[in-house]
């Protein structure tokens, strides 16, 4: 059984339709990218599967439950952790504090002090000012907090919406070596980025999203080597 | 001069008391109660009420807990048919609906029990009961109720910082989608800021009772102090609601006891117009909103 699957999805913001028979899926323990310019209905995707904007028509299932039915505050407990564009970080809360939230729901709460010691080793720079605001970090540091934020709720699965945005090259390159470590413990992410050939090296298979449909999909490696997406993302 | 300050910081424990109920609703859901006041009316009330079943003359401290749990479930009552409908629609929907509900308690009490002036029946010991202080004097009821007003404010700031639920509330306060994210049901945090809100209103109404008369109107100078006091504080501030109490409280005494009661009136104002004049946003506000 697919860990997600979505089937002929339309989806939209009132009269404006967005998404347009979108299918898609992935299994556990994969890196999926969701590629795709501005606009293309990247992020209301991944409003629709984090619950946040309700459906039109179509499917979406985790393990084979209907998504849409299951109110978004369960999505935790289930083992969805969701990095949003703009890393979601809770800048009035301490950075101990954003850290608990990540063990907020019952699956991971009894574990608290092991994940926390964990994600410390894994993010040295947070451990000395685990008592400062979140909102006094620096954008790398934000985007640090909110993956090791995500990393104490133990996800099946991790959706990071552009997590390179804005961030310095030097920090970006960081902040993908994190994932690449996170892609060698087995960690299964959904993936949404501009920068497409970060995305298509760091997950094993790729959807390319235009105005709303799915135009393209496929392994990373091909995707790669296709002439029109290399004229349309690389200028090559 | 001695006397003056411990005047005031009595009255501004309570004054405490009342903000951070209604700055901590403001804080989560982003509305300010106008009826705050007349919650508090309702908890003097309900302490009236329960009053008759104790025996005569005895402290009405007692009925902390009880008049607690009534005004949670009072809180839960309001929420539920009214609030919850204009959480996130815009300022002037919970300015009107909560300024009715203002007129309507209000109303409902008149029709009730009457505008007569009330008060509950203590003994005299306890009411004009007082500790003495180097030639000065502190009421033991006034006294019992900073105290009260400031253990609760200090639990509450605990609660907000050390507890898995105070920190969703924060977290919720902050951005209601992130903390879903996180496995926060929403809802159930907007009912449990708005209950304790409605709470610590109540409670403060039961401290005033053996001070101040019983009165449909007798929430409403309560209202807009503490309105004062949250603006002054910062929006949306814990401690901003602390502070801003206790400094409100000593306005108020020192301008009454020099100058005459109805200036001290004036005077809360003009020192609120002074703050917000070097720091828009409030003592503690950082131009941010946060519980």
């Amino acid at each position: 059984m697919h860990m997600l699957k979505i089937e002929n999805l339309n989806a939209g913001y009132d009269d404006l339709k967005v998404l347009f028979d979108v299918n898609f899926e992935m299994n556990e323990g994969e890196i999926v990218a969701l590629v795709g310019s501005n606009g293309a209905g990247k992020t209301t995707l991944l409003r629709i599967i984090t619950g946040a904007l309700p459906i039109k028509t179509g499917k979406v299932e985790w393990y084979g439950k209907d998504l849409t039915k299951i109110p978004p505050y369960k999505q935790a407990e289930m083992g969805i952790a969701h990095i949003p564009q703009g890393r979601g970080i809770l800048g009035t809360l301490s950075i101990k504090d954003n850290l608990f939230m990540g063990t907020y729901n019952k699956r991971t709460k009894t574990k608290r002090a092991d994940l926390l010691a964990k994600t410390l080793d894994t993010f040295p720079i947070l451990k000395t000012r685990l008592h400062h605001l979140a909102g006094t970090l620096s954008g790398g540091q934000q985007q640090m907090l909110a993956i090791g934020r995500a990393m104490m709720m133990e996800p099946k699965l991790l959706i990071l919406d552009e997590p390179s945005l804005g961030l310095a090259p030097i920090i970006v390159n960081e902040v993908f070596e994190i994932l690449q470590t996170l892609k060698g413990q087995g960690v299964s992410m959904l993936l949404i980025e501009q920068n497409l050939v970060k995305a298509l090296e760091l997950a094993s298979r790729g959807y390319v999203l235009e105005t709303g449909r799915v135009e393209l999909q496929g392994e990373s490696g091909e995707l790669l080597k296709n002439p029109a997406i290399r004229k349309a993302y690389l200028g090559i | 001069m001695v006397q003056v300050i411990l005047n005031g910081l009595m009255i501004g424990g309570v004054y405490s008391l009342i903000a951070v109920g209604l700055t901590m609703v403001h804080g989560v859901m982003k509305i300010v109660n106008f009826a705050q006041g007349d919650f508090l009316m309702v908890g003097m009330y309900a302490t009236l009420l329960l009053y008759g079943l104790l025996t005569p003359g005895a402290a009405p401290y007692v009925l902390i807990l009880p008049v607690a749990v009534i005004m949670f479930l009072f809180g839960l009552m309001v929420f539920r048919t009214t609030i919850y409908k204009v959480i996130g629609k815009g300022d002037s929907n919970y300015i009107l609906l909560t300024l009715g509900l203002s007129y309507l308690l209000q109303n409902i009490a008149q029709l009730i029990f009457g505008p007569d002036y009330r008060s509950l029946a203590v003994s005299n010991d306890l009411k004009f009961a007082s500790i003495s202080l180097a030639d000065n004097f502190i009421s033991v009821p006034r006294l019992v109720a900073f105290g009260a007003a400031l253990i609760l404010v200090i639990l509450m700031s605990f609660f907000l910082n050390k507890t898995d639920i105070g920190r969703a509330m924060r977290a919720t306060a902050e951005d209601r989608t992130i903390a879903t994210g996180l496995g926060v049901n929403t809802k159930v945090i907007y009912i449990l800021a708005f209950g304790l809100g409605t709470v610590f209103a109540g409670i403060s109404g039961l401290l005033l009772t053996p001070i101040f008369f019983v009165y449909p109107l007798a929430g409403a100078p309560f209202s807009s102090i503490a309105m004062t006091v949250i603006v002054l504080g910062g929006l949306g501030n814990i401690k901003g609601a602390m502070v801003g109490g206790i400094i409100i409280g000593l306005v108020e005494s020192f301008v009454s006891g020099y100058v005459n009661l109805e200036m001290a009136k004036v005077a809360i104002d003009l020192v609120l117009l002074l703050v917000l004049m070097f720091k828009p946003f409030g003592l503690f506000g950082k131009g941010a909103r946060k519980a």
